[in-house]
């Protein structure tokens, strides 16, 4: 008798677990199969009415009931969960394709960035940064560099000079005053390894020269410096600065402060060697003047021409960034549109 | 300098396998660059002809038909040229050549075949200085007894190929073609032939009729001679050519003399009528403010720098630049003295460089050899002798206050390897010093090396050192690194990390010109100063060097908008410039401008002062500056920022720069700027970097709105909160301002944290503090509490 109605709520279960599609219609189910008045509740109370001979049977299909609907109730409440979860989520979805909360994109100038390469390797080499005024003496940006007034070779820089009642101050034309400056103030007079980056001033103005340009200086004092030093120190720094592929060529010239001197040419960079309009078809381009520095130069800033002897470079920094990043007018350099200095915001290949 | 091959042929026999490229190559690898290498006249085809009938073209009023031999064949030409003629004898371009103007086609002109052109001198390329009328009106006459069917390059006489150098400025000794025949001598290892200073005196003497009177120290070797009954005319054809191959325009046989002496010699010459001339010649410094008509018919006012030549009542030409209108060689001169002389280098480059800069001002600068002074006057008469029938009287006038030596000096092969690092020989030195036409003695411990006065360069070992360099080849010496100590390389950290911090900030870095207008260089600062100006600029709008960067800045802002791209956010690290008590002094500053958006997305949020006060406070706190700086409202502040929305930067106590919004008046956009002296904010010294100490105990929270009259500021409530809430009182941040919410008051919120760094706080303890802490703001301020 009491197992049929077992049987009976087992077979209304089966029907009602059948269409219940939402969580408020499967919690009304919970309360009507397991609430304080719910149908397997209820039929708890009935065992007392059972025979003990029956008692286990009944216990037995009364808890496969309750277990049934529970498997049922969590079964369907995961899945209904899930699929409000899942209906939640897609209504949230965005337009991935709008653009990105960025902030305005930095860039360090080029010229900086060049700069920083010269640097990095010649500090990596041992050689201090070593920055003078760009206010210069007349002595120290030309007579101390072998170059007293009169000198034909002043012809080559147009200098400005500062309206003063003597004509003794000018803007520097040139970072080799630098050279200068580093041996005046080594109380020691000792071995020198500096390179000197910076802004240099020369009364011209068209497509590759701007009244305002940058250089590099770099001079090494010791006592067994020479020729060849030069040359495996700029063969490095060409590398460095343009490419593994970069030859280095050496050709006499002539600067008062260096004696001997060269010019220095580097392979095309945009032919590599075989000719092209850039290097008028010679496969080399002029980079930079370089020499041992003059014994009168070495004397001048008070070091021993008989004991010390050491070599000097300058180069254009400008030249350099505007080769390596095929800059064509150096005045787009120093123009600051923001569509130029906005280019160099990555990191470069290596 | 423009050399001539022909020219320098004379002095030396060079391989005639060798092509002008590649003795402008060998040139270039010994230091002597070039600009051009190549033919003197860039045509092809040519050849001499005949004009054998000429009929007038029966279509036209000018053009002729004419039939022309070239020897191997007679070709129909319609000719244009209004002296053609016949019995003419011309340079044809046959059909096929290359002109400067094009190429020459067989073609039909109005209905009559032509098989070629008759050229002018104009047609083939030569420069117009050496051009006359005629050669541009009409075609070459060819003297009549040229060879016809012949290279019509050849004929005229200008078949040479010339080199262009660029020379430097130590060389002065290649301003000659003797000069250039000796460094290619060194070069392919041949001798220098010698040059013809053969001819006849008669009986007189110059000084029984000439006297010479230097009166400066600025002349060191005057010498003159005199020669008569000259017959001006023109100069035979090898003499033009050269000087036209030499960039020299040919006027008469006299005049062309004395160039082609200057071009072989390197030494300039000067010819005097010596009938205008009278009987004196005077060199002395010109007085200040004397005038003086040169040749080109200009007046020069003159000053105490300039040397003259003159008579003994006035100047008559300016001593190595220009020679004066009234002594000037004409065509009816039949006397003339000749002047050559070394006048102070410097001196003279400072006449020509305000006068005139000349082939003859270009030598003298650069220094001369007075025994070339000596070779050029006896080559000078050698000359006129020849080829333009003077008679030479006999002795010379002669000034001299020089020594003429030569230059000896002892040089060692340990100090040529230990300075060029190649291995060489004492052999090889020895053959390179021969070649250069050095005297070598060797010492066995050194080497005694005579060097002629030809190569005034040469003065040390070094230079000695450069020679071997120049012939061994520079570029033959092998790279090494040097061998040095190991040192620790050092650079500007701190300028590299702030420039790299602004980047990552999302700041572009410019670089922008020193020079600024005058007008700008007292804005944007109330510092008192002295400004930098330049003495001879380039443009009134780069005159002075800048103080402050701001007026740089703002002009990259405007010259960006103009472009359409008017977010900008730059920075610039560079010196400002001044003068104090007559001292220059130059400073690191560093400004930064923003204007535009800073967040680039659609929200279009524009930048405001508190954008670039976040980046001020980034910057201060990466350099170590937290909790050091203020911003205060004081006279610092300069007049072109906005009076409300401005602020001094203080640092420690020291205004170290500005930062604001600029100033309507300046311009009405809304730009911000900053200016830090770097130099002085980097000068207040910051402690290294330590770890603290964190409190491992609970923290607190608290969050308190007050409603507040307007005029109050967060820092005034900022600092009343951080009094009252003392040493418990880890940190308090305004987080929400609602400005009007009633009438003159506003609403700000602050969050407040309370820590323990020894114990966990209790409620209690928190509560009784945070009440405190209210009470304070209320009392203060006359504030309402709106929530907490």
């Amino acid at each position: 008798m009491e197992n049929k109605k077992v049987l009976e709520i087992k077979e209304l279960m089966k029907n009602d677990l059948v269409d219940s599609v939402d969580m408020n219609k499967l919690n009304d189910l919970k309360v009507k199969y397991l609430g304080k008045k719910g149908l397997i509740t209820l039929l708890n109370s009935e065992i007392k009415n059972i025979p003990n001979e029956e008692k286990k049977e009944f216990g037995m299909m009364v808890n496969e009931l309750r277990n049934d609907f529970n498997n049922y109730y969590e079964n369907k409440k995961q899945e209904l969960e899930s699929a409000l979860l899942n209906e939640k989520l897609s209504k949230e979805a965005i337009d991935i394709t709008l653009p990105s909360k960025k902030i305005k994109r930095g860039s360090l100038n080029p010229m900086t960035r060049i700069t920083e390469e010269f640097e990095d390797l010649f500090v990596s080499m041992g050689y201090t940064v070593f920055e003078g005024p760009e206010l210069e003496s007349d002595e120290n940006c030309f007579q101390k560099l072998n170059l007293p007034k009169g000198h034909p070779a002043r012809d080559a820089q147009d200098t400005f000079y500062l309206k003063d009642e003597v004509e003794n101050y000018l803007l520097r034309s040139q970072t080799s005053t630098a050279q200068v400056r580093a041996m005046e103030e080594n109380i020691d007079k000792g071995p020198i390894r500096i390179v000197c980056p910076g802004k240099v001033y020369r009364r011209d103005e068209d497509a590759t020269h701007s009244h305002q340009f940058m250089q590099i200086e770099g001079l090494v004092i010791d006592k067994n410096i020479s020729m060849a030093d030069l040359k495996g120190t700029l063969e490095v720094m060409m590398k460095h600065v343009l490419g593994e592929k970069t030859e280095v060529r050496f050709r006499p010239s002539y600067f008062p402060f260096t004696e001997p001197s060269v010019e220095v040419d580097v392979t095309c960079f945009k032919c590599g060697g075989k000719g092209c309009n850039l290097c008028k078809d010679t496969g080399w381009i002029e980079v930079l003047g370089a020499g041992m520095v003059h014994p009168d130069v070495l004397t001048m800033s008070g070091y021993d021409p008989n004991v010390y002897q050491g070599f000097a470079f300058g180069t254009g920094l400008d030249r350099m960034a505007m080769f390596k990043y095929g800059i064509p007018d150096i005045r787009t350099i120093y123009g600051n549109d923001l569509r130029f200095i906005n280019q160099f915001d990555r990191k470069d290949d290596e | 300098m423009l050399l001539s091959k022909k020219f320098v042929s004379d002095y030396i026999d060079l391989d005639e396998n060798l092509s002008i490229t590649d003795i402008a190559n060998a040139m270039t690898s010994v230091g002597n660059e070039y600009d051009y290498a190549g033919k003197l006249i860039n045509c092809t085809n040519l050849i001499t002809g005949e004009v054998v009938e000429c009929v007038d073209h029966p279509d036209s009023d000018h053009l002729h038909v004419c039939k022309v031999n070239i020897g191997s064949e007679v070709l129909n030409i319609v000719c244009g040229a209004p002296n053609v003629r016949c019995g003419l004898k011309v340079v044809v371009a046959l059909p096929g050549a290359v002109l400067p103007l094009g190429e020459i086609k067989k073609g039909v002109i109005r209905g009559v075949e032509s098989n070629g052109m008759l050229c002018s001198l104009a047609e083939l390329g030569l420069d117009n200085k050496f051009l006359k009328p005629e050669d541009r009106e009409g075609i070459h006459e060819l003297p009549s007894d040229t060879e016809i069917g012949i290279d019509g390059i050849k004929a005229l006489g200008l078949d040479d190929e010339v080199i262009d150098f660029e020379l430097t400025s130590n060389r002065g000794d290649l301003l000659s073609v003797i000069g250039m025949a000796y460094e290619l001598g060194a070069i392919y290892s041949k001798k220098v032939k010698d040059i013809d200073l053969k001819y006849n005196s008669n009986d007189d003497d110059i000084n029984n009729s000439f006297k010479i009177d230097i009166q400066t120290k600025d002349c060191s070797l005057f010498l003159a001679k005199k020669a008569i009954n000259v017959t001006i005319k023109e100069s035979p054809l090898f003499i033009k050519n050269r000087l036209i191959a030499s960039g020299i325009r040919p006027i008469n046989n006299v005049v062309d003399i004395s160039n082609y002496v200057m071009l072989e010699t390197g030494q300039p010459l000067h010819y005097y009528d010596a009938d205008r001339l009278g009987d004196t010649l005077i060199v002395r410094n010109a007085t200040d403010g004397e005038k003086l008509v040169t040749l080109d018919s200009e007046e020069r006012v003159l000053s105490s720098d300039d040397i003259v030549i003159a008579d003994k009542e006035k100047a008559i030409g300016l001593a190595g630049v220009m020679g004066g209108l009234s002594t000037e060689v004409e065509e009816n001169t039949k006397n003339i003295i000749i002047e050559s002389a070394i006048f102070d280098s410097i001196k003279i480059r400072k006449t020509s460089k305000k006068i005139l800069r000349s082939e003859a001002s270009n030598r003298f600068e650069k220094g001369l050899d007075p025994l070339r002074t000596y070779m050029a006057i006896e080559r000078s008469c050698a000359l006129l002798e020849k080829y333009a029938d003077a008679t030479i009287v006999g002795g010379i006038c002669e000034y001299k206050d020089l020594v003429i030596s030569d230059t000896s000096i002892d040089i060692t092969l340990a100090k040529i390897k230990s300075v060029l690092g190649i291995e060489i020989s004492k052999e090889e030195v020895i053959d390179i010093f021969n070649r250069l036409g050095f005297i070598v003695t060797d010492n066995k411990e050194s080497l005694n090396v005579v060097v002629p006065s030809r190569r005034r360069d040469i003065k040390i070992v070094e230079d000695l050192i450069e020679e071997i360099g120049r012939i061994y080849g520079m570029d033959k010496i092998e790279g090494k690194l040097p061998v040095l100590d190991t040192v620790k390389g050092k650079y500007d950290k701190t300028k590299r990390a702030i420039k790299h911090k602004l980047a990552d900030l999302g700041l572009n870095e410019t670089i922008s010109y020193t020079l600024i207008p005058k007008d700008e260089v007292h804005k944007f600062t109330k510092d008192e100063f002295t400004e930098v100006m330049l003495n001879d600029p380039m443009s009134e709008d780069k005159n002075t060097l800048r103080y402050s960067l701001i007026y740089s800045l703002l002009e990259i802002y405007k010259y960006n908008k103009d472009r359409n791209n008017s977010n900008v956010s730059i920075f610039e690290i560079g010196k400002g410039f001044y003068k104090k008590d007559n001292e220059y002094f130059e400073e690191n500053k560093l400004c930064v401008l923003m204007s535009g958006e800073y967040e680039l997305d659609i929200h279009n949020e524009k930048v405001d002062f508190y954008h670039l006060k976040g980046i001020m406070e980034e910057l201060l706190y990466f350099l170590g500056y937290d909790n050091r700086y203020s911003l205060l409202i004081n006279d610092y502040i300069p007049n072109e920022l906005h009076p409300g929305v401005s602020a001094a930067i203080n640092v420690s106590g020291v205004n170290v720069g500005v930062i604001g919004k600029l100033h309507p008046n300046v311009i009405k956009d809304n730009v911000y700027v900053m200016e830090i002296n770097l130099d002085k904010l980097l000068s207040i010294k910051t402690g290294s970097m330590k770890y603290k100490d964190y409190s491992k105990f609970p923290s607190i929270y608290k969050d308190a709105a007050f409603i507040l009259d307007n005029k109050v500021t967060n820092k005034e409530v900022l600092d009343t909160i951080k009094r009252a809430g003392g040493r418990l009182l880890s940190s308090v941040s305004l987080f929400d301002v609602y400005e009007n919410i009633s009438e003159g008051k506003k609403s700000m919120a602050y969050k407040m944290v309370f820590t323990d760094p020894t114990k966990t706080l209790s409620d209690e303890e928190v509560m009784e503090l945070f009440n405190k802490i209210i009470d304070k703001v209320v009392s203060s301020f006359n504030a309402e509490l709106r929530d907490k």
